[in-house]
């Protein structure tokens, strides 16, 4: 992809998968950097944790970061608690992403989404082609054959690559454990301030965080399994503090990782509906 | 799977594990996704929220009354699960103690073989199931040959529903029978048929003891200990290069994946096309330099010598060489819904390389029914074809069969940029390297400089009536008149001699026009200015025409009449006869007439007439610098 497009970009969204798939683009062009920049479409309600993460790693690595926030959404006060997690992300991840793809003219982005996540997942190409306004058509989808993939578009239009297809939660983390890849300490077990709300193990990691009634902060030991805007991501109760510690739980998790993403769940087909908006 | 004891002991045993891709395919109720359902939710690989998520639209969609119907796990798509049916291929992921796993579960239509060919193009096992009720049908013959088709070399004939037959061992047997018959000739290396019941389990995980007499593996047992091995490491060094690494000017590698073979420092090398040779002096890696590296992992390769290498070039054992040719026959799979045309011009990529490529001859098509050739002129949606292929610039490949990797290529709309084909390599055709082009002494330049121009193809499109030959012959007069060399070729001239076997059709349409570039192109060599007034409805054919030409030897010249005018004045009372059903594929009647983008003359004849246009033509090739 880096060969054969004029402006490729990695999206990085600071995860695990997006620490595997940073890691094998550094392997795949060693002695040489990867040749495009890493960008991050901040909702400006990501854990504190993972932006100090996301600017170390830049830095460690040298390597170009380019962060984008939706101004326009933050104007009009877009935020998870009180716009609702659809909105939110519609605005402040959806829209923010194809703005920052429109300004700087990227024509390919990887992303590290994998088939097994969700179902509509399962269908999307490796190369998954994209309109000139980032839609995707599930029922237009061009066939992908062996390992050639057709990187050809018109101007205006977009790919998606998605190098870890085919990857699976648990190859994700016997990797990061086999290389010794860094991820943000959030996936390690510690105690850490919970808000119990509707079942939910949100996590208050700052003051905009406002508690309702009945509502208690209560220090407790989790982790959490995926990452994501911190009022929309569920922790964990684990006492898994060690890369070790999470292969083992792994193997015994009896619900899937985006059981913590309350995005996934609003309403029937949601993830399908929003990539066809333009969602990673 | 269970949880580990000890997880160090049980990594290393993970990285042990090996990986089969097989792919699902059957007809709408065989039960693929049911089957697939089944060994996920079996093999406990089923999350708990998924499976609340699978009760509750169980109930709103399912088809298995009160029971959960496991094919709606693996529809993701909304339309499928509305309509019951799998739509695109899908990807799912289990593992075992054994053995890793990723299924490809494809649709069983006739419309979606293109999907079921995806799904094979990675695989290296086919489940086909067959309805016990049913037995072998057309669909069950399809899926074989594709399965063959696209190199997959072990089956498992999965017989389903055989409760609905009451564990019937000679219904099995009469369905074994009948397939073994027919898959004789697809040259399968194993073909294991197990009686199953997807919905209810037997067979699927364990052995089921409502069949005593079925002595052979249960399903996933079968599929965790089946050796299909094809030992890549084992064939010739075969290394397509990806991308030249240069982070700065004491570094020059080269990166790739290894398709075949294995390399070491010192070991020998060539560049396929180019016949160059050196040896590696390293291979690099961001964890420290090799000893070897086999097919299937990726690495930078850095050379003893410098030799000029870029991405597309293929590294090679010099002792045993892929073919190097512009000429080869493959099999084709047609995956548009626009017909192929062949003489068309489409793009090929293979491995690395991005080439122009035509197909020059269809030899015949096959009924993926009956495995029967017919004769075609044409491929169209999910047709299988065979045909001799040509491209301009000569290609490293190897027989399909030898490698997927370089033996397999996609072709590709130039216009659309779909996806439009699948092609499997059969052999190299020796034209190539057996004719070598005559060099002659008088050349090209030496002929135009004896006439005093510089030789080019002013080509006329537009509709019929638009007034194209009429500018043409005008144009022509004028540099007649100026003591230049020309040749005006148009339909009066080509039609009733050179191209009087073609007719009308999209596919004869392309054929004209490639013979008339072809035409064109020697009348250049020989130094003419020529001209040629011809509908040439399509872009691609009139792409192809400009890429047979060097740079700037061809002119587009758009002539631009609204089609209203073109019927009014009808000269040659055309347009009359289209509209009254006497002339059938008439441009800008029943058939598309697809305006330049980008011509290098728009001639909009309302906005004057013909004597003033041609002058401006002429004007246009003396300040280009064609005429002094």
């Amino acid at each position: 992809m880096a060969a054969e497009f004029a402006n490729p970009v990695m999206l990085y969204s600071i995860g695990k998968d997006s620490s595997v798939m940073l890691h094998l683009a550094l392997k795949a062009f060693y002695p040489a950097k990867p040749p495009f920049p890493l960008l991050h479409v901040d909702t400006t309600w990501k854990f504190r944790e993972m932006v100090q993460f996301r600017d170390e790693t830049a830095k460690r690595l040298g390597l170009n970061l380019l962060v984008h926030i939706n101004e326009d959404g933050v104007k009009r006060g877009i935020n998870p608690f009180d716009s609702g997690s659809s909105l939110h992300t519609q605005v402040m991840k959806t829209e923010s992403l194809k703005q920052a793809l429109d300004k700087y003219g990227f024509d390919a982005a990887f992303g590290g989404a994998r088939r097994d996540e969700e179902k509509s997942r399962a269908k999307e190409r490796v190369f998954s082609f994209r309109s000139a306004d980032h839609a995707w058509d599930p029922k237009n989808q061009r066939p992908e054959l062996w390992r050639v993939y057709n990187t050809r578009i018109n101007k205006g239009e977009s790919i998606r690559v998605f190098p870890l297809s085919n990857w699976t939660e648990l190859d994700i983390w016997q990797y990061i454990m086999a290389e010794n890849i860094p991820i943000v300490p959030l996936y390690f077990a510690k105690k850490r301030p919970i808000v119990e709300r509707d079942g939910t193990l949100i996590m208050v990691d700052d003051d905009r965080m406002k508690l309702q009634k009945g509502e208690e902060v209560q220090d407790r030991l989790v982790r959490f399994r995926t990452l994501g805007c911190y009022p929309l991501t569920g922790a964990i109760d684990s006492d898994a503090d060690t890369l070790e510690g999470i292969v083992t739980e792994m193997f015994t998790a009896r619900t899937s990782e985006r059981q913590g993403r309350l995005i996934d769940s609003d309403e029937k087909s949601s993830m399908e509906k929003k990539k066809k908006e333009g969602y990673f | 799977m269970n949880a580990p004891t000890d997880l160090a002991a049980f990594l290393a045993e993970q990285e042990k594990k090996s990986l089969l891709r097989f792919l699902t395919c059957g007809s709408v109720d065989d039960g693929k996704s049911t089957l697939i359902g089944r060994l996920l939710y079996d093999t406990k690989l089923l999350f708990e929220d998924h499976l609340a998520a699978l009760e509750r639209d169980s109930k709103k969609f399912g088809t298995t009354g009160d029971d959960i119907d496991f094919a709606l796990l693996v529809d993701g798509l909304e339309a499928e699960r509305e309509q019951g049916i799998t739509i695109d291929v899908a990807y799912r992921f289990f593992a075992t103690d054994k053995r890793k796993f990723i299924v490809a579960d494809t649709p069983g239509h006739e419309q979606y073989t293109r999907n079921m060919a995806t799904g094979a193009s990675n695989s290296e096992l086919a489940v086909i199931l067959i309805d016990a009720r049913k037995g072998v049908l057309v669909q069950t013959r399809r899926h074989a040959y594709i399965a063959s088709l696209l190199g997959i070399r072990h089956l498992v004939l999965a017989v389903n529903k055989i409760d609905l037959v009451g564990y019937s061992k000679d219904v099995f047997d009469g369905i074994v029978r009948e397939f073994s018959v027919f898959a004789e000739k697809l040259g399968f290396a194993s073909i294991v048929p197990i009686p199953i019941s997807a919905r209810f389990g037997d067979n699927v995980i364990a052995s089921s003891p409502n069949m005593p007499w079925y002595t052979g593996p249960a399903l996933l047992s079968h599929l965790e200990t089946v050796d299909v091995e094809t030992a890549l490491a084992d064939k010739p060094f075969r290394f397509p290069v990806q991308w030249v690494n240069r982070p700065n000017l004491d570094f020059r590698g080269f990166s790739g994946t290894i398709a075949g073979g294995r390399i070491r420092p010192g070991d020998a090398i060539a560049v396929a096309k180019s016949g160059r040779t050196s040896s590696v002096k390293r291979i690099v890696t961001m964890d420290g330099d090799r000893d070897e590296a086999v097919a299937g992992e990726a690495v930078t390769l850095v050379l003893a010598d410098e030799v000029d290498i870029s991405r597309g070039d293929v590294l090679c054992a010099p002792q045993a060489r892929p073919d190097v040719s512009g000429q080869f026959a493959a099999h084709l799979l047609w995956m548009a819904e626009d017909e192929l045309l062949p003489g068309r011009q489409y793009l090929l990529k293979l491995a690395t390389t991005t080439a122009p490529v035509q197909v020059t001859a269809l030899k015949h098509k096959i009924d993926v029914n009956t495995l029967d050739q017919h004769a075609a002129k044409t491929l169209q949606l999910n047709e299988v074809g065979y045909a001799n292929f040509s491209t301009i610039q000569p290609l490293a490949f190897d027989p399909y069969r030898e490698s997927r990797d370089m033996g397999g290529f996609i072709l590709i709309d130039r216009f659309t940029n779909a996806t439009v084909g699948a092609g499997m390599v059969d052999f190299g055709l020796r034209r190539a390297t057996n004719v070598h082009w005559q060099a002659l002494d008088v050349d090209k330049q030496a002929r135009a400089q004896q006439k005093g121009q510089k030789p080019v193809v002013l080509w006329f499109t537009g509709l019929s009536g638009s007034g194209k030959s009429t500018i043409a012959n005008l144009v022509e007069k004028a540099l007649l008149a100026e003591g230049r060399h020309t040749y005006l070729l148009d339909g009066d001239n080509i039609r009733h001699g050179l191209n009087r076997d073609l007719g009308f059709t999209d596919a004869d349409r392309v054929e004209n026009i490639r013979r008339v570039g072809e035409t064109a192109k020697l009348f250049v060599d020989a130094g003419l200015i020529v001209l040629t007034s011809f509908i040439s409805p399509f872009r691609s054919e009139r792409r192809m025409a400009r890429d047979l030409v060097g740079e700037g030897e061809f002119v587009e010249v758009f002539v631009d009449t609204p089609i209203e005018i073109c019927m009014q004045r009808d000269p040659k009372g055309l347009y009359e006869k289209a509209k009254a059903g006497q002339i059938k594929n008439f441009t800008g009647i029943d058939s598309p007439y697809e305006a330049p983008d980008l011509a290098d003359l728009h001639i909009k004849t309302e906005d004057a007439d013909a004597a003033t246009h041609a002058a401006a033509i002429v004007e246009f090739l003396r300040e280009r610098g064609y005429i002094g």
